[in-house]
C-alpha cells in the first residue's frame, strides 16, 4: 500500500457546498441588491458611510466575540464592558484629570482587566463561561452606573477624535479596518490564535498535546474585553460622551454576527472575515428597514428571524461537511 | 432459510466531493451467517456499512432487503428494516448514564413518562448478555474506552435486529471481552440473525466468520471462505505478503542507561505502589484486563492526571506531577486510548493535528511556523502513510485507522524519545501495524524508550522486550520476552480477579 492520495474524479462546482460555506456573503449581496432596487436612498455616499460607522461598533465587538466562540465559550458581558471602559476613560479624564491619551489607555485597560477576570473565572474557577460572563454583564454595568452616578460623562478630545473624521473618512471605519486586520492576524498567524481552534474543537486533546489550555482561555477572554473596550470608546467618541446605558444588549448583536458569519457555537470553527460579513448583514438589515420606515419593533422580529436562518444554514453546513 | 440474502448492496458506489471512495461493490448478508469485510485502513469498509445503516446514500447501485430494492434515507429507516449497527466510532452521550445510553431513543414509557425502573432492568439485561459488570447509573463518560465499546454493543444488541453490523467492535477489547462478544454472536447466528463483521484482527475471522469480502481502494477484490489462511487474506487485502508481523529488533543490550523511572506511584482507586524502570532502547509492554489501571497509570506518567504519591523521573530528573507540558519538555509523548475524545481535534485539518505538540516550540515570537509545519506534517504523513486526499482535509474525514496514525505522527514530529502508547494500533490494519512497529524500532534504535499498553496480547508479546502485568491496580508480575506466553500472562492478569468474583 502507499500513501496514495485518492485521485480526484469528479471536479466541478459544488453549489450546495459554496452556498453552505458562504451563505452570509450571498445573503449580504442579495440584501444589498434588494435594497438598491427598493429605495433610492440606499446607495448614497452618506448612507454607506453611515452603515460603515454603525458596523464598526458591532464588528469590533464581534471580533472579540469570535475569539471566544472559536475557543468554545461565550461572552455575554461585552456590551457592559464596552460601556464600563468608555466610562472609566471619561472618569480618568474628567474626575482624575489625567491627560486624554492616558485616559483613553486607562479605559482600554479596564476592558482588558474585565475580560481577564472572565477568563480566570472560567478557566481556573471552572465556571461555565456563560455564567461567569453573565455575572460580569451585571457587575460591569453596575460599576458603570456607580462611576457615573447614572449621568453621561464628557469624553477626552482623543476619544472624540476616534469618533470623528480623518479627512473624508470617518475614524471608526479606519479603526474597524485596523481591528479586523489585527484580529485576523491574531487568529490565523499566532500560536495563541491557532490554539484557540484546538481548545474549542477538543479541549482535552489540546491539553494532552501540551497546549496551555487555561492560559489560552484567559488570553481569549482578555482579548474579548479589550475589543469590547475599543468598541465602547468608538461609541463614546461618536457621541462625545460616555453614556451609562451605552451598548446595552450589544452582546446579542455580536453573537449574532459571529454565528451569521459561519462560526459554530460548539467551538472550533469561525473566521474574522465571516464575522465581518455577519456584522454587515445585521447592520444593513437595520439600515434598510429604517429607510423603508419599518418600526423598530418589527425590526427586532426580522433580526430574530435572520439569526434563526443563519443557524439553520450552520446546521446544513455541518451536514454537508460530515457527509 | 429463504433463498434471498437478508441484505445486499448491489454494485454500489459512493463519492465524497471529488473523491471516489466506493466503486461498484457488491456484498450480501445472509441469515444465520457472519459476513466479514476485510480491507486496509481507508479501503472503504465503514463507508460501505454506513450505506446499510442509512447514514450515507449510495450514488449508484441498489440496496436489496429480502431481494426487494429499498432506500434507506435515514438511520431510523434502517432500524425499521431490522438493521442494527455498531459504528467504529462510539456514539454515546458522555453525561448520560449507561442505562440511558443503552435505551436511547426507545426508553420504556409509563403514563407518558420514562419508566426508569424498566429502563434500568432492560439495560442491565443487555449488559449481562455481554458480561459487562458496571453500575447502569454510571455516566458513560466515566468509563474507559473498552467499557464504552461494550455499552455501544449492548445498545445494538438490545434492539433485537435481524441484521447486525459490527464495525471493529473488538478493536478496543481484550481477548476476555472479545470472547464474550463472540459467544453472543454465535447465539445470534443460531437464531438466524445475519451479521456483518469488520476487524483488523485476522485471527478473529476464522473464529467467527463464514465468508470474507475483501476490499482494496474501494473496489471489490475477492470473496473467500473465512477459513482461508491469514497469509492469503493479507495478500488479498494488501496486494503483497507480510513476512514478519512483529518485526521487533531489540536494541536494549547496547544501551543499558535507565531513561524512565516510576517510583512507588499511587493514585487512590486507580493504582497503587507501582515501581518500574525502562532503559534506553527498550520496549516495555503493560498487560492486564480492562479496569486493571493500565490507562490510568500511563496517563499519570504522561502528566495527564495527577497522582497521590510517588514520583516519575526521566533521565534522573523528576517530572512535575500533572503537567503535560513538563512531560513533553522531558521528551515524553502520549498516544491516548481514545483518539476521538482525547487525541484529535476532529474539525481541524490533518496538518494542524499533526502539529499541536510542536505549535509553541516551533514558533518564533509567538507566530506559528506555517511553512515549516506543513513540511514536517507532509513528511511524517508519508512516513506513517496516512491515506488522505489532502493534508488540509479535516481529520474527521480520515478513516479510523488513519486517524490513529495522525495521533502517532504528532509525537514523531515532536521527536519524543519516550513514547507512552495506549492501544497504539487500535483499528490499524496489518500492513500499517508493521509500519508502526518499525517506527517503534527506529525510536528504540535511536536510544529512545517505549511503554506500551495494549489489549492485543500477541502485539504485547511480539513487540515487548519485557512485560509487566497489572491486576486490580497493582503490579502482579513481570516477564521477559523470552519467558512470556499468552497463557502465562493471562493467568497472572486474571487470577485474583476471577477468584474474587
Ligand atoms: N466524510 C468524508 N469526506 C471525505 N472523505 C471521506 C469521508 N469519509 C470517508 N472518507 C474517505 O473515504 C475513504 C474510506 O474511508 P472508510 O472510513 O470507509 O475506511 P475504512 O475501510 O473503514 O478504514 P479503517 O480500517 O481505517 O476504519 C478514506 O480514504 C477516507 O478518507
Ligand atoms: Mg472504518
Amino acid at each position: 500500500m502507499s500513501a496514495a492520495t485518492l485521485d480526484a474524479k469528479r471536479r466541478g462546482f459544488d453549489y450546495k457546498k459554496f452556498l453552505a460555506n458562504n451563505g452570509a456573503l450571498v445573503g449580504l449581496v442579495v440584501l444589498c441588491l434588494a435594497l438598491f432596487i427598493a429605495t433610492p436612498d440606499f446607495l448614497t455616499g452618506r448612507n454607506l458611510l453611515n452603515i460603515g460607522i454603525q458596523v464598526s461598533t458591532v464588528a469590533v465587538l464581534a471580533f472579540g466575540m469570535t475569539f471566544v466562540i472559536v475557543a468554545g465559550g461565550i461572552d455575554l458581558s461585552v456590551g457592559s464592558v464596552a460601556a464600563l471602559s468608555a466610562m472609566v476613560s471619561g472618569w480618568f479624564f474628567v474626575s482624575a484629570g489625567l491627560p486624554g491619551w492616558l485616559a483613553l489607555l486607562g479605559g482600554l485597560a479596564a476592558g482588558l482587566l474585565a475580560g481577564v477576570v472572565n477568563g480566570l473565572a472560567s478557566a481556573y474557577g471552572k465556571l461555565p463561561s456563560f455564567i461567569a460572563t453573565l455575572a460580569m454583564l451585571s457587575v460591569a454595568r453596575g460599576l458603570t452606573l456607580v462611576i457615573s452616578d447614572g449621568r453621561p460623562i464628557k469624553t477626552s478630545p482623543e476619544v472624540s477624535f476616534l469618533g470623528g473624521n480623518l479627512g473624508p473618512v470617518p475614524m471608526p471605519i479606519v479603526i474597524l479596518v485596523i481591528a479586523a486586520l489585527v484580529a485576523s492576524f491574531l487568529l490565523n498567524r499566532t500560536v495563541v490564535g491557532r490554539s484557540m481552534y484546538a481548545v474549542g474543537g477538543n479541549a482535552e486533546a489540546a491539553r494532552l498535546s501540551g497546549l496551555p489550555v487555561k492560559r489560552i482561555l484567559v488570553i481569549v477572554f482578555g482579548l474579548a474585553g479589550l475589543f469590547a473596550a475599543l468598541a465602547g470608546v468608538l461609541l463614546a467618541g461618536r457621541l462625545d460622551s460616555a453614556q451609562p446605558q451605552a451598548a446595552t444588549g450589544y452582546e446579542l448583536d455580536a453573537i449574532a454576527a459571529v454565528v451569521i458569519g459561519g462560526a459554530s457555537l460548539a467551538g472550533g470553527l469561525g473566521r474574522i472575515s465571516g464575522t465581518f460579513v455577519g456584522a454587515l448583514v445585521l447592520v444593513v438589515i437595520r439600515n434598510g428597514l429604517n429607510l423603508l420606515n419599518v418600526t423598530s419593533f418589527w425590526q427586532q422580529v426580522v433580526i430574530g428571524v435572520v439569526i434563526a436562518l443563519a443557524v439553520g444554514i450552520d446546521v446544513l453546513r455541518r451536514k454537508t461537511r460530515s457527509s | 432459510m429463504s433463498e434471498h440474502p437478508l441484505l445486499t448492496l448491489k454494485q454500489v458506489s459512493k463519492s465524497f466531493g471529488p473523491v471516489n471512495v466506493i466503486k461498484d461493490v457488491t456484498v450480501s448478508v445472509h441469515a444465520g451467517a457472519v459476513q466479514v469485510l476485510l480491507g486496509e485502513n481507508g479501503a472503504g469498509k465503514s463507508t460501505l456499512i454506513k450505506m446499510m445503516a442509512g447514514v450515507y446514500q449510495p450514488d449508484g447501485g441498489q440496496i436489496l432487503i429480502d431481494g426487494k430494492p429499498v432506500s434507506l434515507p435515514s438511520t431510523r429507516a434502517a432500524e425499521e428494516h431490522g438493521i442494527a449497527t455498531i459504528h467504529q466510532e462510539l456514539n454515546l452521550v458522555g453525561t448520560m448514564s449507561v442505562a440511558e445510553n443503552v435505551m436511547l431513543g426507545r426508553m420504556p414509557k409509563k403514563f407518558g413518562l420514562v419508566d426508569r425502573k424498566a429502563m434500568r432492568r432492560q439495560a442491565r439485561a443487555a449488559m449481562e448478555l455481554i458480561g459487562l459488570d458496571v453500575d447502569v447509573d454510571t455516566p458513560v463518560g466515566e468509563l474507559g474506552i473498552a467499557r464504552q465499546q461494550l455499552v455501544e454493543i449492548a445498545k445494538a444488541l438490545s434492539i433485537s435486529a435481524r441484521i447486525l453490523i459490527l464495525d471493529e467492535p473488538t478493536a478496543a477489547l481484550t481477548r476476555h471481552e472479545t470472547q464474550s462478544l463472540f459467544k453472543v454472536v454465535a447465539d445470534l447466528r443460531r437464531q438466524g440473525v445475519g451479521m456483518l463483521f469488520i476487524s483488523h484482527h485476522l485471527d478473529e475471522i476464522a473464529e467467527i466468520g463464514d465468508s470474507v469480502t475483501v476490499l482494496r481502494d474501494g473496489e471489490f477484490v475477492a470473496e473467500v471462505p473465512a477459513s482461508t489462511d491469514e497469509d492469503e487474506l493479507v495478500r488479498l487485502m494488501v496486494g503483497r505478503s507480510i513476512e514478519d508481523q512483529f518485526p521487533r529488533r531489540s536494541s536494549a543490550a547496547d544501551l543499558p542507561a535507565e531513561i524512565l523511572a516510576v517510583e512507588h506511584l499511587s493514585s487512590k482507586g486507580k493504582f497503587e505502589d507501582i515501581s518500574f524502570t525502562v532503559r534506553a532502547g527498550e520496549v516495555l509492554g503493560i498487560s492486564g484486563l480492562v479496569g486493571a489501571g493500565r490507562t490510568e497509570l500511563i496517563r499519570a506518567i504522561a502528566g495527564a492526571d495527577r497522582y497521590d504519591s510517588g514520583e516519575v523521573k526521566v533521565r534522573g530528573r523528576r517530572l512535575t506531577k500533572g503537567s503535560v507540558q513538563a512531560a513533553i519538555r522531558a521528551g515524553l509523548g502520549h498516544v491516548p486510548e481514545d483518539r476521538k475524545g482525547q487525541g484529535l481535534v476532529l474539525d481541524a485539518s490533518v496538518n494542524e493535528n499533526l502539529g499541536y505538540a510542536t505549535l509553541s516550540s516551533s514558533a518564533r515570537m509567538g507566530l506559528s511556523d506555517f511553512s515549516g509545519q506543513r513540511g514536517r506534517a507532509e513528511a511524517v504523513a508519508r512516513t506513517v502513510r496516512i491515506r488522505m486526499h489532502t493534508i488540509d482535509q479535516p481529520v474527521r474525514s480520515l478513516s479510523g485507522g488513519n486517524q490513529q496514525k495522525a495521533v502517532f505522527g504528532r509525537w514523531i514530529i515532536a521527536a519524543s524519545t519516550v513514547l507512552l502508547l495506549d492501544e497504539p494500533t487500535r483499528g490499524v490494519d496489518v500492513g500499517a501495524k508493521v509500519e508502526i512497529y518499525e517506527l517503534m524500532n527506529a525510536i528504540t534504535d535511536a536510544g529512545g524508550a517505549i511503554v506500551m499498553v495494549s489489549s492485543e496480547l500477541p502485539e504485547v508479546l511480539g513487540m515487548s522486550d519485557r512485560i509487566l502485568v497489572l491486576r486490580d491496580g497493582r503490579l502482579a508480575g513481570e516477564f521477559s520476552a523470552a519467558e512470556a506466553t499468552q497463557d502465562k500472562v493471562m493467568t497472572l492478569a486474571a487470577r485474583d480477579v476471577d477468584e474474587e468474583h
